[in-house]
């Protein structure tokens, strides 16, 4: 008998086993409304049966199941709270109907089962998943601030014990097959789909009468290792608490309530301890954490990977051959990335020795891969195969692009250019890899400046998953797409910028650490503006930053743009300057690879603060609100990303929020630095940089563009 | 204030080490306070049925130690029926809290005769046996940002930069003086060894002290929260105290308060019931205090708590003549006396807990009866008594000898 609805297909064998194949439409399985409808009606048919002997739900889609509905999450408001609440009862009344039918219920899992998808799994009794790659079950709620609301925190920790469900909700780990097998989520692996529900089947038809029965079910279930109130258990909980405290500074809600939802529901009765469950969802969907990660990470993180920037109208490419001129630390980097995607790299330097320096990094990294078992001798040899180190622009012959990561000097940028643009293969474009120097300026020395652009790299370019994309005057829409398309294949996150000094990322990063000067400079402990930072996200503090990049990159940085006449004119790192300087000139004390900066650095890896710099800049007693600190250097980013958006340099807010979190080390929390002041509110922004600019000067003046946009009523789309 | 509270009597067991190994974990809980009950019967032939209520404080009141110990202690003891007893929580300050609840009831004048002091067999029942939602909650932990008292020990040396040789010293001084009082028995008085059941002396003096105890042996120890600040609460510490670089963890098993078994019992009561009992008033108690400060410091109460009872009794910490600060942990000591302005010369003239143990609710308790005998020795007039609380309250008492 095959059922009506193909969305949830519905049929039964000659051994009355039904099973519920999911085909929901659209490209994936979701739980929405239409899944709600579906699965109840489904378990109700299931119910009504009368001669049922199990039930075997798989998927016709290529993925098992995707998850929940991010768009429903990312609009409920406070007022939605009841509504959305009831949704999630539904879904779990009806997932705790499919579990106590009177039949074995197993689940064939074709692909990946992530979030909801792994829930609707573990309310089957028995789990048969296909052994081959792309096949994962998962629950990753808490990488997008929300919590597993389908029953999946509870059936875990039933299922598993909190000591082995707690890691895998609060990190959200992928298992591939062999793993969730070890780890207890799955049953059974087969080998090729087809034996998927021939599997799945013959368990039901070998299930004793106790089958069909949960564990939580029967008399006399205990939780694996015990509930929160074995000391054992309970100190595991909190030394869970204390790491989530340390990695997320209490910044990310979600991980510290799904532990306290998981050590509440190893103390309740089940169905008690899924409305607990409900409870934590409903809270942390209203959070404006999970709606800025949701945003960010999720939907414009799809858009821009999809290629939003990008010229639509021009066809795809495909790069097969790069030229790396500089073989230093972003040129290896460079080279080494392209190879790990299949792409043939030349590796330029003044001399073989120095490119095959460069290349040797690709080894180094190989081998270091191979010891963690992440690659093989094969995979290492074929890789270096396809990096040729050299000392003749001649072997870039036919290269599809070049990009140049020389040293940050117009005059030899501009030699090198010209020296290598004649070797580009027929439509093959020249890319510099500058983080400062304007584009269009860099351009006249190329003989197609149509052809020129800016790939700017993140250090290590071998772990950053973002490129800046920087388009100068007449940069074609061409060498665009190349590029992105470029990136995209060396899997990284393309950002494109206008030509702008400083571009996006450089520009803002400026104004972290001028920031940190500027509070410095007003006489507040370095101990305490390097902690706020820290505090309100940023991975580490604005004077540890300046002591890693080095204050004399800084002051090159400056110099550069004084003798272009630059200097100043388009943002403003005054405070940053006057510091560096006189910590170079003055103290010669230039950043940690130098002989030291703001702090002293021991052979031990110990640092503290340099002594002398409480004589020089520290106010004893200066009495400025923590929170003014931590909004300061917030908003200082903040605002200077408003004015790339407001000056063209960023042409959406995807593009500064994803360049901010992945480039610049913008907080997640934050969802980036543009969609920060969506949830945080653009009238209230607007009346908190006041007030910052009424005490701590006008570099804290609400951008136009913030004005426009609460005047049109609209948030940074 | 109608009444004055007199206090009659203070005893308490030996500490013994709090662990399999020490002497008395072969003891119940409820044994060690009967045997105090029955020690305070005899010593004064006390008509039991005249006892209003017996309060003891318990840290742990779970398990052996729990169901209101205070009553089954009295039964166990065979006191007359008609005494009640209730047991108390107040953590660390829970053997003080029972004095301090005592004495209150008696100056009110609505009660006459009252035992307080506390119990712990921390060998038995060990410390988080009893969970609680402000140890054990994920969701109060996240949103409070509280960490385990040793880390707020170490925090307080950082703030207030005390390095390991200064809460090393404190630790040795400790050791020395109680070493010396032991030896010379300046504790008999209040001590009562702890018999079996066959009435053989099971712990006669407290046996936690370590006398041989050097500034090298200290310096040899590994600090105690290294690995659990290091797992992350010390980032958790540090976001409420930003102007922090980092916390140097200097508080070891050597300088922190031992882990023992203990029970305590203080005799207070209104004048009539001294005289119609025949109670010669050693003491009285001329003011007591609670308070909290800042949760994750924790330990920052004793100070202000000992300010507070100074002003109720129109008194500064000049007039104190000794001082008992319960060394939690040697930073709590080192505060305690900043905040006070007091000098080392009369604070923990005996040692403190580094050396003799910390039997959590019966501490308080214990103190009483230290400070007490030692004012009569010295002839002197007021003690401060102080602890340091769970969730940052202090405690504090002042008494008088008469």
């Amino acid at each position: 008998m095959a059922g009506s609805n193909d969305q949830f297909k519905y049929e039964k064998d000659q051994d009355n086993i039904v099973t519920i194949t999911m085909d929901m439409d659209g490209p994936v399985n979701a739980m929405n409304t239409a899944y709600r409808q579906l699965m109840g009606d489904a378990v109700s048919r299931l119910e009504a049966e009368q001669d049922l002997r199990g039930v075997v739900i798989a998927s016709a889609k290529k993925t098992f199941f995707a998850g929940g509905d991010l768009n429903e999450i990312l609009t409920i408001q406070p007022g939605d709270k009841v509504a959305f609440q009831s949704n999630i009862e539904i879904t779990k009344n009806d997932l705790r109907r499919l579990e106590r039918l009177p039949v074995p219920v197993v689940a064939a899992i074709n692909g990946a089962a992530m979030g909801g998808g792994c829930e609707i799994t573990l309310a089957c009794n028995y789990r048969v998943m296909l052994d081959q790659p792309g096949v994962m079950i998962a629950l990753p709620e808490v990488t997008l601030g929300l919590l597993p609301g389908a029953g999946g925190i509870v059936r875990t920790v039933h299922m598993l014990g909190l000591q082995h469900a707690l890691p895998l909700l609060l990190k959200g780990t992928r298992l591939k097959p062999r793993q969730a097998l070890e780890a207890g989520l799955v049953n059974e692996l087969v080998a090729e789909p087809g034996q998927l529900l021939t599997a799945a089947k013959a368990w039901i038809l070998a299930a004793g009468a106790d089958a069909a029965v949960q564990p939580w079910d029967r008399k006399g279930h205990k939780i694996p290792g015990g509930n929160v109130n074995n000391p054992n258990v309970a100190m595991g909980v909190n030394a869970a608490g204390a790491m989530l405290g340390k990695e997320t500074r209490g910044l990310l809600p979600a991980g510290p309530r799904i532990l306290a939802v998981a050590a509440e529901a190893s103390l309740l009765d089940f169905d008690a301890a899924l409305i607990v469950e409900t409870r934590g969802l409903t809270e942390l969907a209203l959070t404006p954490q999970a709606k800025n990660v949701i945003n960010t990470m999720f939907f414009q993180m799809n858009d821009i990977n999809g290629g939003k920037s990008r010229p639509q109208d021009v066809a795809r490419s495909d790069v097969k051959k790069i030229g790396v001129l500089g073989a230093g630390m972003m040129g290896q980097g460079i080279a080494y990335v392209a190879a790990k995607a299949g792409i043939e790299v030349v590796l330029a330097d003044i001399s073989l020795e120095a490119a095959e320096k460069g290349k040797g990094y690709a080894e180094k990294l190989l081998d270091k891969a191979i010891s963690r078992g992440r690659s093989t001798e094969a995979k290492k040899a074929a890789l270096l195969n396809l990096i040729k180190p050299t000392d003749n622009y001649d072997d870039l012959d036919g290269a599809d692009l070049i990009v140049e990561a020389v040293f940050e000097n117009a005059d030899l940028k501009g030699k090198v250019t010209q020296q290598a643009e004649p070797k580009l293969a027929e439509g093959g474009i020249f890319a510099t890899n500058t983080s400062t120097l304007p584009i269009s300026m860099l351009s006249q020395a190329s003989r197609k400046a149509d052809n020129f652009i800016g790939i700017h790299f993140f250090s290590p370019v071998d772990k950053m998953p973002l490129v800046e994309i920087i388009c100068g005057e007449k940069t074609s829409d061409f060498a665009l797409a190349k590029s992105f398309d470029f990136a995209r294949k060396i899997n990284k996150t393309p950002i494109v910028v206008k030509d702008s000094l400083g571009f996006f990322t450089s520009r803002t990063f400026g104004s972290f650490f001028d920031e940190g000067c500027r509070l410095l400079e007003e006489g507040v402990d370095p101990i305490l503006i390097d902690n706020l930072a820290k505090q309100v996200g940023m991975p580490v503090g604005p004077l540890t930053v300046l002591d890693e990049v080095s204050m004399e990159l800084m002051r090159k940085v400056n110099e550069t743009q004084r003798d272009l006449g630059l200097y100043g004119t388009t943002y403003n790192v005054e405070s940053s300057d006057r510091v560096g300087s006189r910590m170079i000139n003055q103290f010669d004390r230039a950043g940690r690879h130098y002989k030291g900066g703001f702090y002293e650095y021991g052979a031990d890896g110990s640092k503290q603060i340099w002594p002398k710099l409480y004589e020089l800049y520290v106010k004893p007693g200066l009495e400025m609100p923590l929170e003014d600190i931590k909004d300061r250097i917030l908003f200082r980013q903040v605002i200077e990303s408003l004015k790339c958006l407001q000056e063209g340099v960023l042409s959406s807010a995807a593009d500064g929020n994803i360049g901010s979190i992945m480039g610049i080390g913008a907080p997640v929390w934050t969802g980036g630095w543009i969609q920060f002041v969506n949830t945080y509110g653009l009238s209230r922004f607007a009346d908190r940089c006041r007030e910052l600019a009424d005490r701590y000067g006008e570099l804290f003046n609400p951008p136009a563009i913030l004005q426009e946009k609460i005047a049109a009523g609209e948030q940074f789309a | 204030m109608s009444e004055t509270a007199y206090i009659f009597d203070a005893i308490r067991t030996p500490r013994g080490k709090g662990k399999k190994d020490g002497s008395l974990y072969t003891v119940k809980p409820v044994q060690l306070a009967a045997g105090l009950l029955n020690e305070l019967q005899q010593r004064h032939d006390l008509d039991t049925s005249q006892v209003d209520d017996l309060i003891l404080g318990c840290g742990q009141p779970v398990g052996e130690q729990g169901g209101d110990i205070a009553k089954c202690a009295l039964l166990s003891a065979g006191w007359d029926d008609s005494v009640p007893g209730v047991q108390l929580d107040r953590f660390c300050a829970s053997g003080l809290e029972s004095v301090n609840q005592a004495a209150s009831r008696i100056a009110s004048g609505w009660e006459d005769l009252i035992v307080a002091g506390g119990v712990e067999s921390m060998s038995r029942v060990p410390m988080g046996s009893a969970g609680g939602a402000i140890f054990n909650d994920p969701e109060i932990s996240a949103r409070l940002g509280l960490v385990p008292q040793g880390i707020s020990a170490d925090l307080m040396a950082a703030l207030d930069g005390y390095s390991r040789e200064d809460v090393d010293a404190v630790a040795l001084e400790s050791q020395r003086r109680a070493t010396e009082a032991r030896d010379s028995g300046r504790f008999d008085r209040s001590v009562v060894p702890v018999r079996d059941h066959n009435g053989l002396v099971v712990l006669e003096k407290d046996e936690f002290i370590k006398p041989n105890t050097t500034m090298e042996v200290l310096g040899s120890l590994k600090p105690s929260f290294q690995a659990m600040g290091d797992m992350g609460l010390d980032d958790i510490a540090l976001r409420k105290y930003p102007q922090l670089a980092a916390i140097p963890h200097v508080h070891t098993a050597g300088n922190s308060s031992g882990i023992v078994d203990g029970a305590s019992a203080v005799l207070l009561g209104s004048e009539k019931a001294g005289q119609a009992l025949g109670l010669k008033p050693r003491g009285r108690v001329v003011a007591t205090a609670v308070l909290s400060t800042e949760p994750v410091l924790m330990l920052a109460g004793p100070g202000p708590a000992a300010k507070k009872a100074l002003q109720k009794a129109g008194l500064t910490a000049a007039d104190i003549d000794l001082f008992e600060i319960n060394e939690a942990f040697a930073s709590v000591m080192l505060r305690f006396m900043r905040d006070l302005d007091i000098a080392p010369e009369n604070t923990n003239v005996n040692g403190g807990a580094i050396a003799l143990g910390h039997p959590i609710g019966a501490t308080g308790g214990m103190l009483v009866g230290t400070v007490l005998d030692e004012l009569e020795r010295r002839n002197l007039k007021r003690g401060l008594i102080a602890l340091c609380v769970g969730g940052g309250m202090g405690i504090a008492t002042i008494i008088e000898r008469l």
